[in-house]
């Protein structure tokens, strides 16, 4: 337990120490959030931007932190060889992983904590599939699932490509996800041949599913579930399977 | 340096337990792709032994030292570290052994403290992390993040971090690169001291300073082969020219002492006071050292600035040298002429 909880701590040090990582999973999600509930440019379909922003945003904050800046931390962490160190103590691999995932869940419910705050000063109102309520169960094994297909993402691209090349690959698709995604502008206002590759995307599949459960949207199809699903299996099992340790 | 007269033969080493094999190397090959990067390599090290790796850069050292660690497999022969296999009882060994990789691998954001104090966390009987960082000086440094502390501080840190977990056996690569002189100190040090404490140290370097000063023994390996293996100041003697050099009052009687040293011998002197002593090739040094002196002190002469051989340095060129020179083979002139001077050696 002791070796666990130490990384743990290191884990999330380093998270909360590192500028660019601050920058991108609590400077971004807050800035978009408070910007556009503020001013009202984004064609979000409904009389009160904040209503799908939130949970947008929230799917974002899941992207930043599971795919983007575990990626990149991850990928320097290879390339500084101390990957390779760790793999010379008794830590172990699995307990590495866990207190990498359970350090990204720690920031998760951070951000979440944060955004749902600031979304209920810009006035809020979590409505649920036809108003019947915020499905906030389901809203969280969606952001699980999320974290689990983002991080499975994250960490294939860290185990393979330089850490520079990395870098740049993660926020390339951060930028072309957030885009695509559903999170700050509706799939529906997507070409039909653009929203319909989105739709097999992960990102796209986790926000409709929290505009599903958290916003006005109709309730989640049972493809973005399938979606989810599968990308939460897919990805970790890409990445265990060629993940280089040096 | 004879033991013989007051100790049963091997008792040396059986009376300090220091004839423990902790680290086994038996017929290791190891390739990548087709470069073949160690070539049948064998060698043992002991408790409370200092084993240096040396050999230029590309020898095969850290290739070596990895598989050891567990990184990689080898394509043939057997590798023991504390009795262990390092791939197939990874998870055991790794509570047992120290680590120091050739570069990197801490955390660049973290300073000392905070690293030391993470990696004694997976260890269930760790050292104290300030008694260590005391000990690598890096107590003032203790904040600094990793990536801003010098070269040296950075390899003290490591060496640091591969003590924490008290191990039995310590793998060092290059430990003294890049590191400055009062630095180097520390490390030498160190090594020592756990060496003293009955740790076997493995290091790697291809500085034959550092070879002569901190290691009991040294293997001397070049693509992949070992060339040569023997105390320091066996190698140095081992490839002289056959010849030891000392100093003593002008003017004795070279001829005198030739023949009492034995057939073959000869005795120069090439400077007033400084002579120089020929001897047939294949004669053992340490005999003669004593015939010199005994035939010294019954003289009533003062032995001074005595030298067997060369020094390491002028060993390790003459030995890894040898393969600059063509062989009569057009085929495999390099190999030939390393592999000569290397069986020569063992």
């Amino acid at each position: 337990m002791r070796p666990l909880v130490a990384q743990l701590r290191a884990e999330v040090t380093m998270i909360f120490t590192n500028g660019e990582t601050l920058f991108l999973t609590l400077g971004i999600p807050v800035v978009f959030l408070l910007f556009f509930s503020t001013v009202h440019v984004l064609p979000t379909g409904t009389p009160h931007p904040v209503d799908f922003l939130v949970p947008g945003i929230l799917a974002l904050a899941v992207m930043a932190t599971s795919m983007t800046a575990l990626s990149i931390g991850t990928g320097f962490e290879r390339g500084y060889g101390v990957l390779k160190r760790l793999g010379a103590t008794p830590l172990g691999r699995p307990r590495l992983l866990a207190a990498k995932i359970l350090a990204v869940l720690a920031v998760e419910l951070l951000q979440a904590g944060v955004l749902v705050a600031i979304g209920y000063l810009m006035g809020w109102n979590p409505g649920g599939p036809g108003g019947a309520g915020a499905l906030v169960g389901e809203a969280l094994v969606a952001m699980v699932l999320g974290t689990v297909a983002f991080g499975g993402i994250g960490l294939l691209l860290a185990g393979a490509l330089k850490p520079l090349v990395n870098l740049a690959v993660v926020n390339a698709l951060f930028v072309v996800l957030l885009l695509l995604g559903g999170m700050l502008i509706p799939l529906a206002k997507l070409p039909t041949w653009l929203a319909d590759v989105s739709k097999v995307l992960p990102a796209a599949a986790l926000s409709e599913a929290l505009h599903g459960t958290l916003g006005h949207a109709s309730p989640v199809a049972a493809r973005d579930w399938v979606v989810l699903a599968v990308w939460a299996v897919a990805a970790p099992v890409a990445a265990a399977l060629t993940f280089r340790w040096e | 340096m004879d033991h013989a007269d007051t100790l049963p033969a091997g008792g040396a080493a059986a009376v300090s337990g220091v004839d423990e094999v902790a680290v086994e190397c038996d017929g290791v090959v190891i390739r990548y792709g087709d470069t073949l990067a160690v070539d049948r390599l064998s060698f043992t090290a002991h408790r409370g032994e200092v084993l240096a790796l040396l050999g230029p850069n590309g020898a095969g050292k850290t290739s070596t030292v990895e598989a050891l660690e567990g990184y990689r497999p080898v394509s043939a022969g057997t590798l023991r570290v504390l009795g262990l296999d390092p791939g197939r009882d990874h998870a055991a060994l790794v509570k047992r052994m120290g680590v120091m990789l050739q570069k990197g691998g801490i955390y660049p954001m973290l300073g000392p403290a905070q690293v030391l104090h993470l990696f004694a966390a997976y260890y269930a009987d760790p050292e104290d992390p300030e008694d260590l960082l005391d000990q690598v000086g890096l107590a003032a440094a203790r904040r600094t993040p990793w990536r801003r502390l010098s070269g040296g501080e950075q390899q003290r840190l490591s060496l640091a971090l591969a003590l924490v977990g008290k191990p039995e056996v310590l793998f060092l690569d290059e430990p003294t690169a890049g590191v400055d002189p009062e630095g180097r100190i520390v490390v030498r040090d160190l090594v020592t001291a756990q060496r003293d404490k009955g740790l076997c140290v493995l290091l790697t370097t291809h500085e034959l300073a550092e070879a002569e000063r901190v290691a009991d023994r040294v293997v001397i390996i070049d693509k992949g082969r070992l060339l040569a293996e023997g105390t320091p100041t066996e190698l140095a003697s081992g490839t002289a020219d056959g010849s030891i050099r000392f100093s003593t009052d002008p003017g004795i009687d070279t001829a005198a002492l030739a023949a009492a040293v034995g057939p073959g011998t000869s005795v120069e002197e090439e400077r007033p006071g400084a002579y120089r002593l020929r001897l047939p090739t294949g004669t053992a040094t340490p005999p003669v050292v004593a015939d010199l002196a005994g035939w010294l002190a019954e003289r009533s002469l003062s032995l001074g600035d005595l030298r067997a051989g060369q020094s390491l340095e002028e060993a390790y060129l003459a030995i890894t040298g040898a393969r600059e020179e063509p062989g009569p083979d057009p085929a495999g002139p390099t190999k030939r002429g390393r592999r000569g001077r290397g069986r020569r050696e063992r």
